[in-house]
């Protein structure tokens, strides 16, 4: 295993290394200067974000000390949209991980016990692409009331039964390949046939799902911050920032205007690279 | 054939009972609308009354049993708020939300469609890179980013078009604008990528090396082809035109589905929102059924396929 993994990772570099166009490079470096953004939110912004100055309200772009204006409380709009960034990514990657995990997970279990688990797995995503999204979250948040670990989780159930269809396919079509009879065969345990062996061989598609699935996240919990049920203020997120921003569109539109470049910035680079990804990693198109 | 036709039907009513057992219970477990209703301080007298009134002290599994077979009898309770019947509410709000979400509709696959055939035809030209471009864009932008820049120019700085409500014909014109940019992007490159892989497949080079015109090629045998899988995210977007405007209509306060929803979940007006759950359900398990049976009739081989069954 040791082996293979030391001969599959230099591979993995050299294909993504050669010739990334100066597009993907760009979206790289924003996403890079996004997640840095996140990390140092703390140190970055230069107010706090509840902090109200009301003598200095719905100053414009440019005004020295606050170079995003200030909103209807006087609050910096760069403070506010640094720690947006930081609420919006870390409940992006928490439900990106939950339902790329999850959907795994179950998608394993079907393959490796076919029959009416196999079943249930499958209805269970019929229902989920049945019933939309964004209506299934508005129920579950409007009637649990909103909090952070509950919209995490909810949009944790986002997309999952992609990579359970996904995982399903990839672990029956391994399983009657010879690498994964033969460690059946030498008496692994299942558990140990799927993890060490199946999991590795079919991770790029698994990740190349997940870059897509990313933003998609994003722009769910913002919209659903938009429609004031995702994440509830004094707390701020890039949706929320453009719901409240809203009512100011003709006097104040930066407010509005500055979190929805990040959102499309920073899904356009996300969409951008893992298009890229695909093309150059992903089997199953080739 | 029947065989195959049996099977898909069970498959969605099986889709529509999970759909039911799971707003039913969500929506039950979630909360007590009793309290929310009337409120914190309402007298217990007042509190008890109402639960009773709406059945709501029975256990869990009696409340279901009597959900179930009121939706037998296409009895889907009457809305907690102003006593009218759910579904007449919820019916009452479908033709405006179709009146935006229909037009959107025709416009993505009047537009998608042939920008996605035609850039896959002149692949590497300006006109190819152009449809990726936009079409990347259109589906990145959120529609509420799109709908609030699109009021921001047309009706705050042009003066054009109103911003909101629903009184005459240009009322719709904004919200059409937001629904539509992002699915014609979405079809664009879906038909692209569809109309691609169908040119290299071949049948294309048999039908060119007998000498077919390039016409003759691109009609009747690389469409067809790649018109299935494009019927396929059609599907999807026919499912969604009940519901697909939930934030479209509250940006531009259009008083379709979408706002029925926001309101009522806001309520939390149970019996209307286990209407539209269901309903909503129905017509997105009814467009997949149809284009389920719509390969059939498009696709000889499947029908044979099936057929052999």
């Amino acid at each position: 295993m040791a082996d293979t993994a030391a001969i599959a990772a230099p591979r993995l570099l050299t294909r993504t290394r050669i010739r990334m166009p100066w597009l993907v490079g760009l979206a790289v470096a924003w996403i890079a200067l996004m997640v840095l953004t996140a990390i140092f939110a703390d140190w970055l912004r230069p107010y706090d974000i509840t902090a109200m100055n009301l003598s200095a309200r719905l100053l414009p772009v440019g005004t020295p000390g606050y170079w995003l204006g200030t909103d209807e409380l006087g609050r910096d709009v760069l403070s506010r949209l640094i720690q947006s960034v930081r609420v919006s990514l870390v409940i992006a990657f928490g439900a990106t991980i939950l339902s790329a995990v999850f959907g795994t997970t179950l998608g394993f279990l079907a393959a490796q016990f076919r029959g009416w688990v196999e079943h249930l797995v499958m209805a269970l995503a019929d229902f989920q692409a049945a019933l939309p999204f964004m209506i299934m979250s508005l129920a579950v948040l409007a009637f649990f009331g909103s909090s952070m670990a509950l919209l995490v989780c909810l949009m944790g159930f986002y997309g999952w039964e992609r990579y359970a269809r996904i995982a399903r396919g990839l672990a029956i079509s391994a399983s009657a390949q010879g690498y994964a009879g033969a460690v059946v065969q030498l008496g692994a345990t299942p558990s140990r046939v799927y993890l060490r062996h199946i999991l590795p061989n079919v991770a790029s598609t698994l990740i190349v799902s997940m870059t897509l699935t990313f933003p998609e996240i994003i722009l769910m919990e913002s919209g659903l911050s938009f429609l004031g049920l995702g994440v509830q203020p004094p707390q701020s997120s890039l949706g929320n920032m453009v719901g409240f921003g809203r009512e100011y569109l003709t006097r104040a539109p930066w407010i509005m205007l500055a979190p929805s470049a990040v959102i499309v910035m920073t899904t356009l680079s996300i969409s951008l690279l893992g298009d890229w990804l695909r093309d150059r990693l992903d089997p199953t198109i080739r | 054939m029947f065989p195959f036709i049996l099977a898909k039907i069970a498959r969605a009513a099986l889709t529509i009972v999970l759909v039911m057992t799971f707003a039913f219970v969500v929506l039950r477990m979630s909360g007590d609308p009793a309290q929310v209703l009337l409120g914190p301080d309402a007298p217990q007298d007042a509190v008890d009354a109402f639960r009773e009134r709406w059945g709501l002290n029975d256990p869990i599994w009696q409340q279901y049993l009597a959900y179930l077979e009121q939706i037998l009898t296409f009895d889907f309770g009457v809305s907690m708020r102003d006593q009218s019947p759910a579904l007449d509410l919820v019916l009452e709000r479908i033709p405006a939300t179709l009146a935006i979400t229909i037009p959107a509709l025709i416009l993505k696959i009047g537009i998608g469609i042939p920008a996605g055939v035609y850039a896959a035809l002149h692949r590497e030209s300006v006109a190819d890179r152009g449809v990726i471009m936009l079409s990347i864009f259109g589906f990145t932008i959120p529609s509420f980013v799109l709908g609030l820049v699109l009021v921001l120019i047309f009706a705050v700085t042009l003066g054009w078009l109103p911003s909101g409500g629903q009184d005459t014909w240009q009322h719709a014109i904004l919200p059409i604008a937001t629904l539509s940019i992002g699915g014609i992007g979405i079809l664009a490159r879906f038909s692209r990528s569809a109309m691609i892989e169908v040119l290299g497949q071949p049948y294309i080079r048999t039908a060119m090396a007998k000498g077919l015109p390039w016409r003759d090629v691109v009609w009747k045998h690389a469409l067809p082809n790649a018109v299935i899988p494009i019927i396929t995210l059609i599907g999807f977007m026919v499912g969604a035109l009940i519901a697909g405007a939930v934030v479209v209509e509250s940006i531009f306060s259009w008083p379709g589905v979408g706002r029925l929803i926001v309101v009522s979940v806001a309520n939390r007006d149970l019996a209307v929102v286990q209407c539209l759950l269901l309903v909503i359900a129905a017509s997105m398990v009814v467009a997949n059924l149809c284009v389920d049976f719509a390969y059939g009739l498009l696709d000889p081989r499947l029908r044979q396929k099936r057929a052999a069954h």
